[in-house]
């Protein structure tokens, strides 16, 4: 349904996809993070793709699975044109960073500061990026696959003879 | 009974002082079983709750206060939502660890006497969220006297747990004037 979107954006950008495929009606690129902020520009500004809406951001955490270990995932959706095209930005685990879309889409500034605050993405010029989930006081990533599974991080410890886990 | 309680009043005719009235009325409070009993009647036909309510459970809860159901009929018929004016405490849905030490405040700032009823699996056990976010059931943090199992509970189950907590207020014996310590 979106393939000719898909095709468009490649076309725009063949030194930045690394890969490309298409699911289940789910058209996706795989870019690197260099130029992102130029291409979804592209994606929103580009009469024939007309991505009004940005619909998601979220991270996947390959630990384990995949090298490089992290993956933000963008979700566009275009209202005017009824198409839709995922973004996928691979990230190393040393340097789990990339460019913040915020001034393209307001709706990132919270989806963003939700990938910040459970996979510690950083999403660098985001004006507010802080905790949106969590408390302040918690402490790394809990969707992280090597954030202990039986770690709890209580606010009040428990009554006397009961336990948090 | 009767002639108990005419000795009480004659032998304390002679008080004076506002401490030693006090301390009439306090004798006369604890010593009395009918004091009690209508004291307790009072309390568990007039339940005031204050519905702690975080998620999907809260639409059994509306069910329940909702005409079909009604527990009005149970004399809890009005939820305050403010704990100052509450003794009933229903905590209605999943808590975290996020909002643990706002659930044990507002239980703190209840008056007594106070009960707990913890409605549903998530509130009682965690129910299936087992994870870094999720309070293992609100017993970890405060006390409570009536655990309502299901996901979410009947209505029928609530109006059981209300009846319960009755029948557990009927047997209570707690002093009946505040202790000044």
């Amino acid at each position: 349904m979106s393939k000719e979107a898909l095709e468009r954006f490649t076309g725009h950008f063949k030194a930045q996809v690394i890969a490309t495929h298409s699911d289940h009606g789910d058209d996706t690129a795989v870019v690197k993070r260099d130029r992102l902020v130029d291409m979804v520009t592209f994606l929103r500004d580009d009469p024939a793709l007309a991505f009004e809406l940005l619909s998601d951001v979220t991270a996947v955490d390959y630990l384990g699975v995949k090298e490089p270990r992290f993956e933000v995932v963008y979700h566009f959706y275009s209202v005017s044109k009824n198409h839709r095209l995922r973004i996928k930005v691979p990230l190393e685990e040393r340097e789990p960073s990339l460019p913040s879309v915020v001034s393209l889409y307001k709706s990132a500034l919270w989806m963003e500061r939700e990938a910040f605050d459970l996979y510690g993405i950083v999403f660098e010029g985001h004006p507010d990026l802080r905790r949106i989930l969590m408390y302040e006081e918690f402490e790394g990533h809990p969707l992280r696959k090597d954030y202990e599974m039986e770690h709890r991080q209580p606010r009040i410890p428990p009554r006397p003879g009961q336990s948090h886990l | 009974m009767a002639d108990n309680q005419a000795n009480l009043l004659q032998n304390e005719a002679a008080v004076t002082t506002v401490e030693a009235a006090e301390g009439f009325f306090r004798r006369l409070l604890n010593k009395n079983e009918t004091v009690q009993e209508v004291v307790n009647w009072g309390r568990r036909w007039s339940f005031f709750q204050y519905p702690f309510v975080t998620a999907c459970c809260g639409m059994e809860y509306m069910a329940t206060a909702g005409p079909r159901y009604d527990y009005a009929r149970f004399g809890a018929e009005l939820p305050r939502f403010s704990p100052r004016q509450a003794d009933l405490l229903m905590v209605v849905g999943t808590i975290t660890h996020k909002q643990a030490p706002i659930l044990r405040t507002v239980y703190e700032q209840m008056a007594e006497p106070k009960w707990v009823i913890s409605f549903g699996v998530c509130a009682s056990s965690g129910g299936f969220y087992r994870n870094y976010a999720t309070v293992q059931g609100i017993d970890t943090i405060i006390p409570v006297d009536v655990y309502i199992p299901g996901c979410p509970p009947r209505p029928e189950a609530v109006l059981d747990a209300i009846m319960m907590l009755q029948d557990k207020v009927k047997q209570e014996r707690r002093a009946l004037l505040p202790v000044v310590k």
